[in-house]
């Protein structure tokens, strides 16, 4: 492939869309499934240790079987296998959910780690890219526009999720069951049953995200591939004011954020990059600050989100 | 204002008298026999795993054994790792009982290890005493403001707690790792970049007689003035109040953000004083090792010690032991290092989910017929 | 029931006797302890320590205990404590900057007996004895990728992802662009900090920054350089690869690599240890360094792309290194601002200290130290 001649300052807004489009699935599929589970009124901060289940058990399923595909259904099984676990135990009486969560995160990122040394030698095969920057000459256009079909995916999720909480009986059950589950028991609706499979349903999307993570973008496996996208997608949902298209562009937003870091050193600012590192973060903590109110309630807040009902 | 023993927040109307404070030997003992059976299980669970990962169950239960309690040498191991974990615990653990879920120790620890450096490392002419003294009240005021700032966002701004905290986790880290490679490096420090370091004259020093440094006297006492605090003084009853219904708290009139922010303060001072500890006794100067996750062990500590003072001494102990077996496990039984972080995650998992058996035993049920 | 609980004590008897006899027997050999701070199959530096490792547990007398994913905290301190009480081990290799201060010179002074070999601290007099260090001139292998880099690269610039701005570091960044410089004086070498050992979204992040801005050879000093050369070859661009081999992940791509060669580190300590040499002695030095000579580095095999004249040029400089008559710093050389870091007529040879406190990045290297 030619080599690219320079762009210059160019590099930062090429770098900030080409970081949205890479790096924003984890942080999609995660927050888009922390959405389907606090709709439905319970918290899971574990999604950490299931983001890196999903990661390795996508790269090791890969590898074994020589499919990326099959590797993707495996992370969204083992992703959905650890909701069970979480819907389980945070529905019984007197199980504080957040604590679960952290407990979850710790025993989901043990596991990862156990069972994935093993595969951070080989080589997997990733996932193939949907080529969309062709009509350009400059190869730093057309690598940034190579889209990842779990990305297509994920915009289509959030649609879809959308959708489907305005205008189906089940996105209905959940709403209710988020926002007052008595009610929603007197109505007949089984409140632990649709609150597991809302759970479960999060945890499968999580660890497709994790799938993203280990084969499109760093595409690799390591112990370290996730940069904390299951536990700030807890604040992505908040962020996104509960709303899946949101979630879609805090992704992006956040996707964007973490290549500036990097994109500003390539183009010659070379201080105070630990704390330009830190922008996705200070990013969410002042736009949240600017738009939150203690007045108003958060408007869609789920009712009985942190309640414990 | 009536005495706090009479008043249960928790006893339905209308449920039957429950006998007399002296007689509920049956619900003590369930609150250790709970807990307990919980932790064999949690034990069995993880022997099969090992036994799955292809090591004997026994030989493992050995190590552990070995490793976290089976003699002074070894508790000295788990208590050392327990200390900065009691602290830190006390940053959740105090503002869950006004109801806020607060989970940026992490971040406090390290402004608290700051706040040290900035005093141990420049005022290096201090008198001993003088200068721990300093040492330990910035190290409190940094990781206090910290969660205050936390607490305000709260009040004044309504932005959840939970999150606030998360992200202020990692925006002290970046100002941490900044701070050590820019303004604060010290030029000598050559591979490993840190601060100017505290002088060896103003190190916190170890317990006479062990290897364990005062930081767990830190620990136990503010364990101790926690429990104390929150379940026997009328300010630890009225935070109890605004955790345990915040409309009643509010219509009876009690200074609710008042009394958050001083929560949040004092949580954050704690984790803050972990990290003065963490740079007065083992460190000696501010780098990234500073933030090493006793933030996060803190968090869990906290939930499963039920935010009591008493509780998070127990299980940070427990937290302790589990930590300083991994290497046994590793060097002994060939495990994986990642073997402790599942056996941490079986123990908290099995242990809160034995929370939802209290009450369920009818063996632990007091008797209320009056036949005794 | 009974009988297999039966036959479980007596198995677990049967261990501890076992056990207790395999200690009376290995009172004779010698135990030794590596701790890692990472995993041990990172595909970098701690992997590159573990094989080191392996390689000495083959020796008879020899047992070996490894301790992974140990932090820079109380915990080493734990874990060293732990390996001389419990394992009676009498070396430690513990293998992380970190480790050296305070942790290995409190331990040090609490077991006289116990020699400490710390890899990369500097050990000067004062310290206690029973402590050492050893490091690899790793820069030399970097010289000579710098030169296959440079005239391999069409554009002429080098990109260089590192983690820290630390002496080591910023060593092998200026060894790299000398050696490119040697050969193409207008090549550059851009450098991207990520501020950490291991993260692998900045590093790709950095990667792709890099390449968009004309880099077409990129090079890294991380943990484990499996993200950023996987992502130069996704990108079809050139790399020379750090710490270990990794070729095989950029089969078109990998020019050549600096590895390290630590098994012939330990084997020399195991050697001199076996014949009841010791730091406390003095028959041990305490400063142990080498490079190519010495073997305690190597160069990887060219890869494909490579072409002759590289070739020619690297190995030209190889058979300086060997024959000990390379000096990389020799004066005058500036910095990038362009001080004067090391005046004309003056030649630094590898073993002088002053490389090792190196805080500026030379000429040719667009990035700074500070942060």
């Amino acid at each position: 492939m030619a080599t690219s001649e320079s762009i210059g300052w160019l590099g930062v807004p090429l770098a900030i869309m080409a970081g949205a489009i890479r790096g924003s699935s984890p942080f999609l599929f995660v927050s888009v499934g922390e959405c389907l589970t606090e709709k439905s009124g319970k918290i899971n901060l574990g999604l950490e240790g299931t983001l890196l289940m999903g990661a390795m058990s996508a790269y090791a399923v890969s590898y074994k079987s020589g499919s990326p595909w099959l590797g993707v259904l495996a992370a969204g099984l083992a992703g959905a296998g650890l909701g069970a676990m979480h819907a389980w135990l945070a529905q019984l009486p007197r199980v504080n959910d957040i604590a679960v969560g952290i407990a979850m995160f710790i025993f989901g990122s043990g596991l990862a780690f156990f069972l994935g040394d093993p595969f951070i030698q080989p080589m997997a095969p990733p996932l193939p890219a949907i080529q969309l920057g062709n009509w350009s000459s400059l190869p730093q256009i057309q690598s940034a526009l190579k889209i990842s079909p779990l990305l297509v995916l994920g915009i289509i999720l959030s649609f879809a999720l959308y959708w489907f909480f305005q205008n189906t009986r089940w996105g209905l059950f959940i709403r209710a069951v988020g926002d007052n589950p008595a009610a929603a028991r007197a109505q007949g609706i089984s409140v632990v049953k649709v609150r597991t499979l809302s759970i479960m349903t999060g945890s499968f999307l999580a660890g497709l995200g994790g799938a993203s993570l280990s084969l499109v973008y760093p595409g690799s496996w390591t112990r370290l591939v996730s940069s904390g996208q299951g536990l700030m997608a807890v604040a992505l949902v908040i962020f996104a004011r509960w709303d899946p298209r949101r979630c879609l562009l805090a992704s992006l937003l956040f996707g964007g954020a973490q290549a500036v870091g990097p994109a500003l050193q390539a183009a010659g600012v070379k201080s105070y990059y630990y704390l330009f590192n830190a922008a996705p973060y200070i990013l969410t903590l002042g736009i949240m600050i600017f738009t939150c109110s203690p007045k108003r309630s958060l408007a869609g807040a789920p009712g009985a989100l942190g309640t414990g009902e | 204002m009536t005495s706090t023993a009479t008043i249960t927040l928790t006893a339905p109307p209308g449920a039957a008298p429950e006998p007399p404070a002296g007689r509920r030997w049956r619900t003590s003992l369930e609150s250790v026999a709970i807990p307990a059976g919980a932790m064999l299980v949690a034990l069995l669970l993880f022997g099969i795993f090992c036994g799955l990962a292809g090591a004997s169950p026994f030989s493992v239960y050995y190590s552990i054994y070995r490793a976290a309690f089976g003699s002074w040498y070894a508790f000295q191991n788990t208590l050392i790792r327990a200390a900065p974990i009691m602290l830190c615990a006390l940053c959740t653990a105090l503002p869950m009982r006004l109801g806020l879920v607060v989970i940026g120790n992490e971040g406090a620890l390290v402004m608290g290890g700051l706040g040290t450096v900035l005093v141990g490392a420049y005022w290096v002419s201090a008198p001993h005493y003088v200068a721990l003294t300093a040492m330990a009240l910035a190290g409190m005021l940094a990781g206090g403001l910290w969660i205050l700032a936390v607490g305000a966002m709260k009040i004044y701004r309504g932005v959840n707690e939970v999150i606030s905290s998360l992200l202020m986790n990692y925006i002290a880290i970046a100002i941490l790792n900044h701070l050590v490679n820019g303004p604060m490096h010290d030029p000598s420090s050559l591979n490993k970049p840190s601060s100017f370091p505290v002088p060896d004259a103003n190190a916190l020093g170890n317990i006479p007689g062990s290897r364990v440094h005062f930081g767990l006297i830190y620990g136990i006492v503010a364990c101790l003035i926690t429990w104390v605090l929150i379940e026997h003084t009328s300010f630890g009853f009225k935070v109890r109040m605004i955790g345990g219904n915040l409309r009643a708290a509010r219509i009876a009139g009690l200074p609710v953000g008042k009394i958050s922010l001083l929560v949040c303060f004092l949580g954050g001072a704690a984790a803050g004083l972990a990290g003065m500890a963490e740079i007065a006794a083992v460190q000696g100067c501010a780098n990234e090792s500073l933030a090493a996750g006793y933030g996060y062990a803190g968090i869990l500590v906290a939930f499963v010690g039920r935010q009591h003072g008493l509780g998070v001494l127990l299980v940070a102990i427990l937290l302790g032991g589990i930590l300083a077996s991994g290497g046994m496990l590793q060097r002994q039984n060939h495990l994986s290092d990642a073997t402790v972080l599942v056996f941490q995650g079986l123990v908290f998992l099995v242990i809160l989910y034995s929370e939802s058996l209290y009450g369920r035993f009818k063996f632990f049920q007091e008797r209320t017929h009056g036949h005794q | 029931m009974k009988i297999t609980k039966l036959i479980h004590s007596a198995a677990l008897l049967a261990v501890f006797i076992a056990g207790a006899a395999g200690a009376a027997r290995a009172a004779d050999k010698v135990s030794m302890g590596f701790i890692y701070v990472g995993p041990k199959d990172d595909y970098g530096y701690n992997q590159a320590h573990s094989e080191g490792c392996a390689g000495v547990q083959k020796l008879d007398w020899v047992t070996a205990v490894e301790e992974a994913s140990v932090p820079e905290t109380t915990a080493v301190e734990e874990a060293m404590r732990d390996m001389i009480e419990q394992n009676k081990a009498t070396v430690l290799f513990p293998t992380s900057f970190g480790y050296f201060n305070p942790h290995i010179l409190k331990l040090a002074k609490d077991y006289p007996k116990v020699q400490f070999f710390h890899c990369g601290g500097m050990w000067h007099d004062g310290l206690p004895d029973n402590v050492g260090s050893y490091f690899g001139y790793i820069d030399e292998a970097e010289y000579v990728a710098g030169i296959v880099a440079a005239e391999s690269s069409k554009s002429k610039k080098l990109g260089f992802i590192a983690a820290k701005p630390i002496p080591q570091v910023l060593r092998n960044i200026n060894s790299y662009t000398l050696g490119a410089r040697s050969v193409v004086p207008a090549a550059t070498v851009q450098v991207i900090f990520t501020g950490d050992w291991s993260l692998p979204v900045k590093e790709a992040e950095a990667a792709n920054s890099l390449i968009d801005q004309g880099v077409d050879v990129l090079t890294c000093h991380v943990d484990s350089p499996k993200v950023i050369v996987t992502t130069a070859e996704k990108r079809g661009i050139m790399c020379t690869g750090y710490h270990a081999n990794q070729s095989v992940l950029a089969p078109k791509g990998y020019l050549t690599g600096a590895e390290w060669n630590w098994s012939k580190v330990y084997a020399d300590y195991a050697d001199w240890v076996h014949s009841g040499k010791s730091l406390m002695a003095g028959t041990i030095p305490h400063l142990i360094r080498g490079g190519l000579k010495e073997g305690f580095c190597k160069v990887s095999p060219y890869g494909p792309l490579v072409s002759d004249q590289a070739k020619a040029d690297a190995d030209a400089a190889k058979a300086k290194f060997m024959a000990g008559t390379m000096v990389i710093y020799q004066g005058p050389i500036k910095d990038n601002t362009g001080k004067v870091v090391i005046p004309g007529g003056t030649g630094l040879k590898q073993t002088d200290i002053d490389l090792e406190k190196m805080n500026y990045l030379v000429e040719g290297v667009l990035g700074s130290t500070g942060s």
